[in-house]
This record gives structure tokens, C-alpha cells and sequence, in this order.
């Protein structure tokens, strides 16, 4: 609600000053859209306003030009003219700077799980990471650790997908509901998976794992057992026990060392690390 | 304007369905297509089999650069990891038990004085400082293995997996490792 009451507040400030602002430029025009000369009108008239620069360092590779190395290339912007969300400084530098600059963006509001990549050492999704205003130092921006490159920022994900429907990520069941219509779940079953379903499955924990890292063939990782914990603790699935069959084997499972990297990056503040462990725990009880 | 897009958008709709409407209604089709705002672009797509999928892929991997990981992933998480140090601590402890095993058995065939009585002398001749370092080297491991054993126990029962709680906890396993250890070094 803060964040909400603040990003009003500011674009109440943000109309309430660029008429002044427009007004003191072209008296005269009056437009109905600003347009990329319209901005650097206003750069001219507010160059007596402080700029505050930063300087942004993004994993660049190019798939047409395979033999040149990946390399890290730099971006400068004025805060003061971009979003908040690293998202916003992204889309800005393409728009403006670089159209080669390559990402994966949809919803801008942390639910499709599209701008996963690794911001300044730990995974999160751009479009929920603030660019910290109060330093000065440099942003440095990576696709997810330890994934194949597609280009720039896109990771290959296809391993991840087809690990995810290795699980069966299904209701499964023989018998019909009992009235016919809908299964039915108790609050108190309900409750177990909140926490779960909220997964978008963004893969931020899994490439933070290091046990993925070095196993990710056959480890299912972090966000996979979550979801797979979500249908083993679903009252109305039958086939726990089959799904806790085909976890019992030293790689699907057991590869996690409780490094708890998964808790510490979810942009989502779910918490994969416990999943697991409420796996094991009735794996071995 | 959107009445007359919303005629278009059905006609085209049933312009795909191949059916005697669609043969009677040429005349109006074309008029459609002149009407049309929408662009279409023409999408192929290729059938392929899941081998041949994968061979597709392991293709374009051959191309692709893995990106970074340890390198730069968060330092605290990746050279502070409770986890790793477990690993680290108790590989040194049972390398160091077989090497200092081995070397007890071959010690009266290379001529070695290994037995506790000697090794005692030798390392009661060592300075205090260098005395405390030795056993701090081997105490630390003790303290970090044990305590940190505690909290794995402690995750086995999925207890503490509040954020905050591993990464208090985890800091607080390095300053009682290392405040044990000098305990068990310079004060036992």
C-alpha cells in the first residue's frame, strides 16, 4: 500500500511540474504527446537541475557472431529520467541507446517471470528490482547463472520446462468427486499450499543453487520441488505416493545440501528451501 | 469503426472454415480483405520429433557460452555458504584422519616417529603462538563442523528457514566457530 501511495505521489508530482516545465520551453505548442526532440528540449531547459548518472554493465552476446566472447558493456543513464525498477532502465537503454540489447520482459509487475536475470550478484526479476538511487556504483547485470546464453540476457530454459513437466505438474486422480461436481478440500488443506501456487516459475531460485549449477541434468532444483511439493501436499491428489517414488533416488532429490540459496533470491519471498526439507522429512518419516 | 471491424473480424472467422457459406460469399470476402485493418503475418512453424528436438538443441548448445556463475554470484552467499564450509571442514577432518592413519602404519618401515609420546615433545617445544595457531587449525573445523551439524539437524526437521533466520544463522555459525576455536586453542 506504500509502495502504491508513493508511485502515486509521485506521478501527481511528475504532472503537476512538466507543464511548468513545457510551458517555460515552447510557450506556444501545445502537444499531446511528447516526443524524443520534446525530451531533449527539456534536458536543455533542466540542465541547471542535477543529474544523477549511473552507469549500468550488461552481459552482452551475440549468437550471429559465436566466436567473439561474451563481453560486458556499459550504459550510462539519468535516474532522474528513467522508472525506478531496473526493468524501467532496461527498456530505456533499448529504446534509446542500443536496440540490439536483448531481454525477456512481459508483465512489468512480477507475475509471468519473463525478466529473471542476475542483478548485481543475486537472481531477481528486473521488473521488482529498485535501482538503488543512494549509491553510486555501478549495476552489474548477467543472464541467470549458469544457464546456456541465447542471446544477451535470454537464458535457455528448455531443460527447466521439460523438468518441470517431468513432475507431472497435474491433479491426478481415479476416483470422481463425490457429489459429482468438484473435489473438495478442506480450509485447512487449502492452507498448505498457499506459499506454493504462487510460484511463477521464473527459475531465479534454481540458478542460484550450486548444486544445480553442477547438476542441473539431473537435479530437478529448487523450483521444480516446490512445485512438486505442491501436489505432493494437495488433498486431492492420489498419487503421493507415486510422485514420492519417483523422487527416491540419490539425483532428483537428495542433490540438495540445504545451501539455501533458493530462500535467500525468490523475487517472490516464497521459500523453496522449506519445501524441500518438508519433502525429505516425509520421505524419511 | 469498430462495428464495421467487428464485421470484418466474423467474416474472416468464417472465411477460415471451408463450408458452402464460405464458397457463396466470395464477393463479400474480397470486400473484407479491402476493409481489413489487422496485418497478418503468414506463420510457419516446422513438426519436429522430440529427437530430432533434441538434437536441435544440443546443436545450438554447442554455440552457446555458458554464462557466469560462481564468479559472480553474491560473494557472502557463495564463499560464506554454511553448506560448502560443512563440506570443506569435514573432507579436511577425515582426509587428514586417513593421510595421518597411512602414515602412523608406514611409519616403522620408513623410520618415522609418529607415536603419541614423541609427536607430544615435539609440539611442547613449540613456542606458545605457534602452539595456539596449530590447534586453532585443526579447532576451528571442530567448532564450525559441530555447531553447523546442529543447524543441518535442525533444517532435517525443516526448522529455520525463515529468511532472515539463515542469514542470521549463518553469520552466527562463523563467529561461534571461530570464538570456540580459540577457545579450544589458546585457553584448553
Amino acid at each position: 500500500m506504500a509502495a502504491l501511495r508513493s508511485s502515486a505521489s509521485r506521478l501527481l508530482g511528475a504532472a503537476a511540474s512538466r507543464p511548468a516545465l513545457r510551458a517555460a520551453v515552447t510557450p506556444a505548442a501545445v502537444r499531446g504527446m511528447a516526443t524524443v526532440t520534446d525530451g531533449q528540449q527539456q534536458h536543455q531547459a533542466a540542465s541547471g537541475e542535477k543529474t544523477n548518472l549511473k552507469t549500468f554493465q550488461i552481459y552482452r552476446w551475440n549468437p550471429d557472431t559465436p566466436t567473439e566472447k561474451p563481453r560486458m558493456q556499459s550504459y550510462t543513464l539519468d535516474l532522474n529520467k528513467t522508472g525506478p525498477m531496473v526493468l524501467d532502465a532496461l527498456i530505456r537503454i533499448k529504446n534509446e541507446l542500443d536496440p540490439t540489447l536483448t531481454f525477456r520482459r512481459s508483465c512489468r509487475e512480477g507475475i509471468c517471470g519473463s525478466c529473471a536475470m542476475n542483478i548485481n550478484g543475486t537472481n531477481t526479476l528486473a521488473c521488482l528490482c529498485r535501482i538503488p538511487a543512494e549509491s553510486n556504483a555501478d549495476m552489474k547485470i548477467y543472464p541467470l547463472p549458469h544457464t546456456f546464453v541465447v542471446k544477451d540476457l535470454v537464458p535457455d530454459l528448455t531443460q527447466f520446462y521439460k523438468q518441470y513437466k517431468s513432475i507431472k505438474p497435474y491433479l491426478q486422480r481415479d476416483t470422481p468427486a463425490e457429489d459429482g461436481k468438484e473435489y473438495r478440500q478442506t480450509k485447512a488443506d487449502r492452507k498448505k499450499l498457499d506459499g506454493l501456487y504462487e510460484c511463477i516459475l521464473c527459475a531465479c531460485c534454481s540458478t542460484s543453487c550450486p548444486s544445480y549449477w553442477w547438476n542441473s541434468e539431473e537435479y530437478l532444483g529448487p523450483a521444480i520441488l516446490l512445485q512438486s511439493y505442491r501436489w505432493l501436499v494437495d488433498s486431492r491428489d492420489e498419487r503421493t505416493a507415486e510422485r514420492k517414488d519417483a523422487l527416491n533416488n540419490s539425483m532428483s532429490l537428495y542433490r540438495c545440501h540445504t545451501i539455501l540459496n533458493c530462500t535467500r533470491t525468490c523475487p517472490k519471498g516464497l521459500n523453496p528451501g522449506l519445501a524441500i526439507a518438508e519433502i525429505k522429512k516425509s520421505m524419511a518419516f | 469503426m469498430i462495428a464495421q471491424r467487428v464485421g470484418t473480424t466474423a467474416l474472416r472467422r468464417v472465411a477460415g472454415k471451408p463450408n458452402a457459406f464460405f464458397t457463396a460469399n466470395v464477393a463479400k470476402l474480397g470486400l473484407a480483405q479491402s476493409l481489413s485493418t489487422t496485418q497478418i503475418r503468414p506463420v510457419a512453424t516446422q513438426k519436429l520429433s522430440p529427437a530430432d528436438g533434441a538434437a536441435l538443441l544440443a546443436k545450438q548448445r554447442l554455440n552457446r557460452p555458458v554464462s557466469p556463475h560462481l564468479e559472480i554470484y553474491d560473494k557472502q552467499q557463495t564463499w560464506f555458504g554454511g553448506s560448502a564450509w560443512q563440506r570443506i571442514t569435514g573432507a579436511t577432518f577425515s582426509g587428514g584422519l586417513y593421510v595421518f592413519a597411512t602414515a602412523y602404519l608406514a611409519a616403522p618401515l620408513i623410520g618415522w616417529h609418529l607415536e603419541s609420546a614423541s609427536l607430544a615433545a615435539a609440539f611442547g617445544a613449540l613456542p606458545f603462538a605457534a602452539k595456539g595457531a596449530l590447534k586453532f587449525l585443526a579447532a576451528w573445523p571442530f567448532a564450525f563442523h559441530a555447531i553447523n551439524g546442529v543447524r543441518h539437524l535442525a533444517f532435517d526437521m525443516a526448522v529455520g528457514f525463515h529468511r532472515q533466520t539463515i542469514i542470521k544463522t549463518g553469520w552466527y555459525i562463523w563467529g561461534a566457530s571461530v570464538v570456540s576455536g580459540l577457545y579450544l586453542a589458546f585457553f584448553l
